[in-house]
């Protein structure tokens, strides 16, 4: 192609007449927001950013596009991991979910399969998630309330029944017991004929942003790690296409946390359990293509977005400067996004769609792999089948209407976003700093540190709110009545048919073998050595999560959180 | 600005100098069921002692036998109950019916988390008072506690 002549000779801008300009601006910007000075005394992120009118050249001034963006696929992967982004792959559209009894959510996941979902997520009610059987004095009340009950192989026989386990990839959210649902997992496989080799999915197994945020807890601290370190080193010879671990923002940032704290406190358990497994001695670029993360997408849109370039910027920094990774998959933040649940509303719940749109749309700007979209009634319940379609909805339109998704990080190089992203970079580097400082992570969590600067943006968010300084559309403002919406009833039989089948199993199996292969694991624990084939011997007796875990908390203890707010 | 009045809480346990001890509202903030969710317990704790009151928080997973047994101990003027597991239904009635049995029936108590609102009047045929949904301001509830609690006047040991 010939260029003209014209085209290349470009005007000069002397850069004194230009910060002439911007002074010149600045001063009309002034005097016309005298004269149309709305309601409106402050403008800040939703975490409290201060954000300026204007951005321009002026706010980048230590900008170097090659060093701080590359270019996609290639290091420090500001603009994406990979080289194609969703031009080559769609994020994968991962709906949470699960209640009642196995066959209950076997049922919701065949349907979301069926409608264009590509991969499965599963919640399991409480009791599983605390480590404890439906038929436990604390269970009353919570079976397949919050998720789905299982309480051994058998229920998750059921769960997978019929889902080819070489064909979809399944992410289970599960802490304290991960182990032992990853272990069952691996037996349901190779029951269905299928190689542990060839699974993939995930386990959140991310212990520390318990102690942080969630509160599922069960050991002390340090013997939980030792049970994470035991699954990612299990993982990287036995389950090679297993993230182990899945170090996760979200209940950071659920919990109160601004954007930048999310960030640091997230990067920096990362960074802990990279200590923690280097000190078993493996070796960085076995196991870390296996770390992978989990962020919120909340409401401030830009913020939300420069979050996670961020992200992947330091953590490329991380593992490439701080540990010595050689591998360019060691050095990939690969995330999940879920859209934030605590700003949905009960007042005028259909307004959540529009809430979840924009937050699901700073997602898939920000280049996530992968996405949960909430549903509209989760402020009640667990969502209804029409909820959690339209939540499915909300992303196969940003996919395959909304044409973002035709180029690759289409707000790099705006002025703003480049800003945001260089001051989260920073922020969260200060945070990381400070927490190296304290002696990492397990002893800053010891101290309270992440907890109690979690809990003052909680209650300064919420101050916030109460003098309307935030306004929240349809609870501090533009208030009406309205009827009340369908929401999801748990058959309240669940209760009595997992009790009956967690008898039927006591009753049946071999009650021998499990209180030998539940001794042979308190053997393994005391002994330090790796547990995870001990576990498996465990689940593929049938032994209960419940016990399981009980034999783990005669070695381990149990841990009791300091009580402050 | 917010770093401040926060300050100023912790250094006099009342912003509400005027007031002594024995006439503070005591309340007890306590979470049942099996989640975690303390962000909203903890939010209300805050709210609560930074407008004069004195609480006790009891941490989570509180079984109704711990919660009883906290208020009957702590002899308190409210009971506020914390839950977003979806277990309300069965551990409501659970804690109401013991508070009757030891004699501490005349307690009010309060909730809020996710509880739909088909399940309120069930609840309030039980006995709770009252029933704060997603989206409550801590001044709507300080000022329906401030209306709606009275002091114990008796002199309380400190």
């Amino acid at each position: 192609m010939k260029v003209s002549r014209k085209s290349k000779r470009k005007p000069k801008v002397r850069p004194r007449y230009s910060r002439q300009a911007l002074i010149k601006w600045q001063k009309a910007y002034e005097e016309e927001l005298k004269l149309c000075r709305g309601d409106k005394k402050s403008f800040t992120s939703i975490s409290g950013r201060v954000i300026k009118p204007l951005y321009t050249p002026f706010d980048l001034k230590n900008f170097n596009y090659f060093r701080d963006l590359g270019f996609p696929g290639q290091y420090p992967f500001t603009r994406g991991i990979h080289p194609t982004m969703y031009r080559g792959r769609l994020w994968t559209m991962r709906q949470f979910s699960g209640f009642g009894t196995a066959e209950d959510t076997n049922r919701r996941y065949k349907y979301l399969l069926s409608q264009g979902q590509t991969g499965l997520s599963v919640a399991f009610h409480l009791p599983t998630l605390m480590g404890i059987d439906s038929d436990h004095p604390m269970a009353k009340g919570e079976i397949g309330k919050c998720g789905v009950a299982v309480d051994t192989l058998a229920d998750m026989e059921i769960l997978f029944d019929g889902i080819p386990l070489d064909k979809v990839t399944t992410s289970m959210t599960i802490n304290p017991p991960a182990a032992i649902l990853w272990a069952m997992y691996i037996a349901v496989a190779e029951k269905q004929g299928v190689s542990p080799k060839v699974i993939s999915g995930t386990i959140q197994n991310d212990i520390l942003k318990e102690y942080i945020a969630q509160k599922t807890f069960v050991f002390p601290p340090k013997s939980s790690m030792k049970l994470v370190v035991d699954t990612i080193e299990y993982g990287a010879k036995e389950v090679p296409r297993w993230n182990t671990i899945s170090i996760s923002g979200y209940h950071i940032r659920e919990a109160g946390a601004t954007a930048s704290q999310e960030l640091a406190f997230t990067l920096r358990d990362g960074i802990e359990y990279v200590e923690w497994a280097l000190r078993r001695g493996l070796k960085i670029d076995d196991f870390a293509p296996r770390l992978s993360f989990f962020f919120n997408a909340h409401n401030d849109f830009f913020e939300e977005i420069a979050k996670f370039r961020a992200a992947r910027k330091i953590w490329a920094e991380v593992m490439r400067e701080r540990f010595g990774a050689k591998k360019e998959r060691s050095w990939w933040l690969r995330f999940h996004t879920q859209t934030s649940g605590v700003s949905l509303m009960a007042q005028q719940p259909y307004n959540n769609i529009i809430r979840v749109t924009i937050q699901a749309l700073a997602a898939v700007l920000g280049g996530t792999q992968s996405l949960h979209t909430n549903s509209l009634d989760e402020t009640y319940a667990l969502p209804t089948e029409q909820a959690v379609t339209i939540a499915l909805r909300t992303q196969q339109i940003i996919a395959y209407e909304s044409g973002v998704i035709n180029t690759i990080d289409p707000l790099g190089g705006s002025y703003y976003i480049e800003r945001l992203t260089q001051e989260l970079e920073k922020e969260a580097k200060e945070y990381i700093k400070k927490i190296d400082e304290l002696g990492g992570m397990v002893r800053a969590i010891e101290l309270g540190f992440p907890q109690k600067e979690i809990a003052e943006s909680a209650y300064r968010y919420q101050q916030e709110i109460e003098r309307k300084e935030k306004i929240i559309v349809g609870v501090n403002a533009f208030e009406m009545e309205h009827e009340p919406i369908p929401i999801l009833e748990v058959d309240p039989t669940v209760a009595r048919h997992q009790l009956n089948r967690l008898r039927e199993i006591k009753r049946t199996r071999n009650n021998a073998k499990v209180k030998q292969t539940l001794n042979d694991l308190k053997k393994a624990a005391q002994d330090e050595v790796n547990l995870m084939p001990f576990i498996l011997d465990c689940v593929r007796a049938y032994a209960t999560v419940g016990e399981i875990m009980n034999a783990l908390k005669e070695i381990y203890g149990v841990y009791e959180e300091p009580i402050t707010y | 600005m917010v770093k401040k009045k926060e300050k100023l809480a912790q250094d006099s346990p009342s912003l509400a100098k005027s007031v002594s001890r024995e006439t503070r509202l005591r309340v007890l903030i306590a979470k049942p069921g099996l989640d975690g969710h303390d962000r909203g317990a903890k939010i209300i704790c805050r709210a609560l002692k930074d407008a004069g009151m004195e609480v006790i928080y009891t941490g989570l997973r509180r079984t109704p036998e711990e919660i009883v047994n906290a208020a009957i101990q702590e002899d308190v003027d409210l009971i506020g109950l914390s839950i977003l597991s979806g277990a309300h239904n069965v551990l409501f009635p659970q804690i109401m019916k013991l508070l009757k049995r030891k004699g501490a029936g005349d307690i009010p108590v309060i909730a809020g988390g996710i509880i739909p609102e088909k399940d309120i009047p069930r609840l309030k045929r039980i006995g709770l008072k009252e029933i704060f949904l997603p989206g409550t301001s801590t001044q709507e509830i300080i000022r329906w506690i401030q209306e709606n609690i009275p002091i114990k006047k008796k002199v309380r040991e400190t």
